[in-house]
């Protein structure tokens, strides 16, 4: 079975597919190109090919029935009674979408007293909730709700399905995917809908925001996609003339969960919540010392923000785990990212690249982190950041 | 106790660049690593088998170099290698990569704990790991960073890491985890473990090996194809203040005001707190 293929007689010997491919997957013979055993049939050399002279052959396992499938539904997350904030940038984007497919927007309610966030899906402009409302369903009980969104899912058969990028979301909706065997496109940063297929085109970052990736889902229903928390805009709520309607799920059985959750510790300092924070002030290797994240912590509280750090930091000890962002640690999307003492490595702007302001303090003017900053300051952090703090907090 | 980790090789990015001219990646000699986050299960795996017994085995799917990364695994203290290698599973996207691996592991003997990093740093999907779980029919759990205990009548106690804080939950066993860096400090590989890591026979299936079905591997088995692949758009040149302090600053404040931000003002455009 061959599923990629160069054709000699269109390739130039150009080279340029050799330079995209991350694999190190294309050899350069005799001014032609040859795919060799590394290759993941990841099509970047395809998009970049001027001459056309790579092709990929797809054939698609069976999939259903499409045109059995219509809708937008989304999936509720929730907390102690309380919607994830992520939810109305979710209900944004299925509208958004909605304008282009004209279909109804659902959304998946499960939990126990869950019926005053019924409403106010709806007040986000949601169509139908539908709900199971029952004290067998608890918080983080993973594994029971994955089985009842499945087989929601399969029952209602909305041919699109959105959850948020959340931790929770990330989870859940990779065990339904493969419950329903279904395409899950992981973290999405933009969502539309093609105008002549009506397919829905998911683009998301990989290789840590170094690449973007445009990706479809033809043969299966639903699509599938978490959106990245933070990018999409919330939806506003609606007025009172929007109709929803509650539909509450009785005869689904539900499963025994075989997760006990012992306890829910929230963390103690309000500047540890990055996923959440509209500011974030991140410390690295530049403050040279752990006590000197009380100047980080002072710009952080005067701003009204959370803490962030490098790895660098977070390796020496500084500052706990939880801080941490980049590859190894979060992903965070706020209006203000502000790097003091952080070079840049192409590790911590996987994690941060996707601010809407980057705002970088460096003593090095060379230093990476200018790259991608839309403001900075060369100088002396240890000088720059109090100064920041007196004039804000003036 | 038969504990399963599950890595990935993954190009090194810290050598993929932006040709800042042309916007497009440019890969200076990229060398193959096991993904990052995969190195703390194969830690916590070697740490699990030292404390309560048992066989710890590696198992990766990929092309034929994926070996070396495998040795790498024993060379660090894990006791088997098995790679997943045909051509057929090539270009598999998260649901049949999971698919693959769980029928892996089912040809392993199963485990009671399987062990995964988060997600691999080419991806950033993390969608292998639950999927390989409702494959094989058992539990997971993601994020975790601490494995507390495991007690003699089959239950593991783990914390697990939230955006704002971590839940304990207690889970019979078998189950999957996916851990985050803060579980532990991965060792090095000593030398005797690199002995062992030469010597060491890896066993490689091909799908005639596994009991799959051929129509939900590799690229026609994923639902999920990749359209377009582009560079993301380079932020237009950055306004950069030098000099005297206070004028820098100054300047930095009036900027953003410009750009309609207001410091402590938080979230209220959003209308959603």
């Amino acid at each position: 079975m061959e599923t990629i293929k160069i054709l000699l007689d269109k390739c130039s010997g150009c080279g340029l597919c050799l330079k995209v491919c991350a694999y190190d997957a294309l050899d350069l013979v005799d001014k032609k190109v040859y795919i060799n055993e590394r290759c993941t049939i990841c099509g970047a050399c395809v998009d970049v090919c001027k001459f056309d002279a790579i092709e990929i052959y797809r054939r698609s396992f069976k999939g259903q029935d499409v045109s059995a499938y219509s809708g937008i539904c989304v999936y509720a997350e929730h907390r102690k009674n309380k919607l994830s904030s992520v939810v109305p940038e979710v209900i944004g984007a299925a509208r958004e979408l909605k304008k282009d497919l004209d279909k109804t927007i659902s959304a998946i309610l499960l939990g126990s007293g869950v019926k005053p966030l019924a409403e106010e899906l709806i007040s986000y402009g949601v169509d139908e909730v539908w709900m199971i409302d029952s004290l067998e369903i608890v918080d983080f009980a993973e594994d029971i709700q994955a089985d009842l969104v499945a087989r929601i899912l399969m029952e209602k058969k909305p041919e699109i399905f959105l959850g948020g990028g959340t931790i929770i979301g990330r989870s859940l909706l990779p065990r339904v995917a493969a419950k329903i065997l279904s395409g899950l496109t992981a973290d999405c940063t933009e969502l539309t809908i093609d105008t002549e297929s009506k397919f829905l085109k998911q683009t998301r970052p990989a290789f840590g925001g170094n690449i973007m990736a445009t990706i479809l889902c033809q043969n299966h229903r639903p699509q599938m996609a978490t959106v990245r928390h933070k990018v999409m805009k919330a939806a506003e709520k609606v007025g009172a003339g929007h109709n929803g309607k509650i539909v509450e799920l009785h005869d689904i059985p539900i499963p025994h969960s075989k997760i006990e959750v012992l306890e829910f510790v929230e963390e103690q300092t309000e500047t540890v919540n990055l996923a959440e924070a509209d500011f974030i002030v991140s410390g690295g290797r530049g403050l040279k010392d752990p006590k000197n994240f009380d100047l980080i912590e002072k710009l952080s509280k005067a701003i009204g923000g959370a803490v962030g750090a490098s790895r660098a930091a977070v390796d020496a000890g500084w500052i706990p785990y939880s801080h941490q962002v980049g590859q190894t640690g979060k992903t965070v999307n706020p209006t203000i990212y502000i790097a003091c003492g952080i070079s840049g490595a192409i590790q911590h702007l996987a994690g941060m690249k996707s601010s809407d302001i980057i705002v970088a303090i460096n003593s090095d003017a060379n230093a990476p982190i200018f790259d991608v900053a839309h403001y900075g300051i060369v100088g002396n952090l240890f000088e720059v950041v109090p100064e920041l703090v007196k004039q804000i907090t003036e | 106790m038969n504990i399963v980790v599950c890595i990935k090789q993954v190009p090194d990015t810290t050598n993929i660049k932006i040709n800042p001219e042309t916007n497009t990646l440019i890969r200076t000699g990229v060398e193959s690593i096991i993904n990052p986050f995969d190195m703390y299960a194969l830690e916590e795996g070697i740490r699990l088998k030292e404390k309560h017994g048992g066989t710890v085995t590696a198992l990766s799917m990929g092309p034929p170099q994926v070996e070396e990364s495998l040795r790498e695994a024993i060379s660090l203290g894990i006791d088997d290698a098995c790679l997943l290698s045909d051509r057929a599973f090539a270009g598999a996207d998260t649901l049949a990569t999971a698919y693959t691996l769980a029928a892996g592991i089912r040809k392993l003997g199963g485990a009671d704990i399987i062990l995964m990093g988060r997600q691999a740093i080419d991806g950033d999907t993390g969608q292998v790991g639950p999927g390989v779980a409702e494959n094989l029919g058992i539990t997971h759990v993601t994020d975790i960073r601490k494995i507390e205990q495991i007690d003699e009548d089959g239950t593991i106690i783990v914390e697990r890491l939230l955006e704002d804080g971590y839940v304990r939950l207690k889970i019979k066993l078998p189950v999957l985890l996916t851990v985050v860096k803060e579980i532990n400090e991965p060792r090095l590989p000593s030398l005797r473990g690199k002995l062992a890591a030469k010597k060491k026979e890896i066993v490689t299936w091909v799908e005639e090996d596994l009991e799959i079905d051929s129509e939900r591997i590799g690229l026609v088995g994923s639902p999920t194809f990749v359209k377009k692949i582009f560079t993301p758009p380079k932020p237009s040149g950055g306004k950069i203040f030098q000099g005297d302090t206070r004028e820098a600053v100054a300047s930095l404040l009036e900027e953003l005001k410009k750009a309609g931000i207001t410091a402590g003002k938080k979230g209220s455009e959003d209308g959603n707190n």
